[in-house]
């Protein structure tokens, strides 16, 4: 129940962060995904159920205070979850490097499909374009931001796990 | 223990149920527009205080760092300045005198204004879209101070009241703005000396540069140079006739001959928006009042 708590409070700090205080710490004009790193996080640190359902939870929060299309980010967000999680289950470390790559890689993808969906669709075809001036930038602005959210979020969680071991020890 | 129940769900099965579930979402909400709405309403009204909290503390940090600002600069500009108060003061009265003359010739002419004076409201931005993709905004007003989706928003402060957007959605204390400059965003529009009418619209490739595109406007003989005024047209059925959106930059002839295109640069600078103002008559309304 703990644990259900904290992870909707981090879904909607983030999320309120990253409308609000991140503008004003844009670096030329983008803005990183916190709520993917959460999601990417989650899922790797805690398999790709947990990763689906913070996704579903991040996406649906998003679209309906953004979104036109209801489920859209919630989509790619629990796709997101998904994999990620799988890359945990078969290749987990106790490591930075591989979670952080796996958040710069699901950012990029989940952009790119974003860009499918929303751009190319309505015929905007510069693929390169969007690639390097859109993508790239928010993808290691992400990447950077994640190599200090991914280490508070593993904190957070640990001191959770322990929290529930004793617990159920008593 | 509940957390020791033997339900347990393939992550597979998982995966499924919320792909069908998404593409329901989705495709309820793209068929029937406004069937979330009470929803979004809801979620709108309990995350609009928060964001508004968070902004405020934002806005003080940036204020602070203003301040900064060197004190000669400041000096140097208030020397500028008072220089062009003077010359503007007296430019005011010559305007003010031709104004009333303006007037009386108007009554004599029986002319309504052309630009009616709209009843505006300001408001504050809120915050921005979570994304790099889209440009859509929230502010602090709703239907609550009787926002509509639809009405026309203008840039509030010192930038001179250029177009900004219109309002999308609208929750109880809160709106949606979707900006010129938004890729979705498509405004008719025309030159303000010529009548000529285009089509402006935002793109995203053209935002790091901070321009509009425009389309479809005759090849005509006019030419125009750059700085050439841009306002909304009277053939938009959701612009107010006549609100500033920008000037020419560049003109272009497309390769069928019979339109031109082009970039023009926005009067707004949308990069530092933090108060705007609504206009709270729409479009619709307004030439509905016309005809009785």
């Amino acid at each position: 129940m703990k644990r259900f708590f904290v992870t909707a409070a981090i879904i909607i700090i983030c999320f309120l962060l990253q409308t609000t205080v991140c503008q004003y710490f844009a670096v030329v004009g983008k803005v990183p995904n916190l709520l993917l790193i959460v999601v990417a996080s989650f899922a790797y640190m805690r398999g790709r159920k947990v990763g689906m359902y913070v996704g579903f939870s991040a996406g649906i929060l998003e679209d309906f205070v953004y979104g036109d299309l209801i489920g859209m980010n919630a989509l790619l967000l629990v796709v997101v979850g998904f994999i990620v999680g799988m890359c945990s289950e078969i290749y987990y470390r106790d490591e930075l490097s591989v979670p952080i790559i796996l958040i710069a890689l699901s950012d990029f993808s989940y952009n790119f499909a974003f860009y499918v969906i929303n751009f190319l669709l309505r015929g905007r075809f510069q693929v390169f374009y969007y690639i390097w001036h859109i993508i790239l930038p928010e993808v290691v602005y992400t990447l950077l931001v994640s190599i200090f959210m991914y280490r508070l979020l593993y904190g957070l969680n640990l001191r959770i796990e322990k929290h529930e071991e004793f617990e159920e020890g008593l | 223990m509940r957390r020791r129940t033997k339900f347990t769900l393939e992550p597979k099965v998982v995966l499924i149920f919320f792909l069908v579930l998404c593409l329901l979402l989705i495709i309820t909400s793209f068929l029937f527009k406004g069937f979330y709405a009470p929803i979004r309403g809801a979620v709108g009204e309990v995350v609009s205080p928060m964001q508004k909290g968070i902004n405020t503390v934002g806005t003080f940090f940036t204020s602070k760092t203003d301040n900064f600002k060197s004190m000669n600069e400041l000096m140097k500009e208030n020397k500028q300045l008072k220089k062009q108060l003077n010359s503007v003061n007296y430019e005011n009265k010559i305007l003010q005198q031709e104004k009333y003359e303006l007037a009386e010739l108007r009554k004599l002419f029986e002319l309504d204004e052309k630009y009616a004076s709209y009843d505006t409201v300001a408001a504050r931005v809120i915050d921005k879209d979570a994304g790099n993709w889209y440009s859509v905004f929230k502010i602090d007003k709703g239907s609550k101070d009787g926002m509509k989706v639809g009405m026309n928003v203008m840039a509030g402060d010192s930038s001179g009241g250029g177009l900004v957007g219109i309002i999308t959605q609208t929750g109880k204390n809160w709106s949606k703005v979707r900006s010129i400059i938004d890729d979705t965003s498509k405004v008719g529009a025309m030159i303000l000396k010529t009548n000529e009418t285009c089509i402006v619209s935002g793109n995203l490739t053209l935002q790091e540069k901070g321009l509009l595109e425009f389309s479809e406007m005759d090849n005509s003989e006019i030419e125009y140079k750059a700085g050439a005024e841009v306002v909304t047209s009277y053939l938009s059925d959701k612009f107010h006739q006549g609100i500033l959106i920008g000037y020419i930059k560049e003109v272009v002839k497309d390769e069928n001959a019979n339109t031109r295109t082009g970039y023009i640069t926005p009067a707004v600078d949308f990069t530092h928006l933090e108060t705007v103002l609504i206009i709270k008559q729409l479009k619709e309304e307004l030439d509905t009042e016309e005809d009785d």
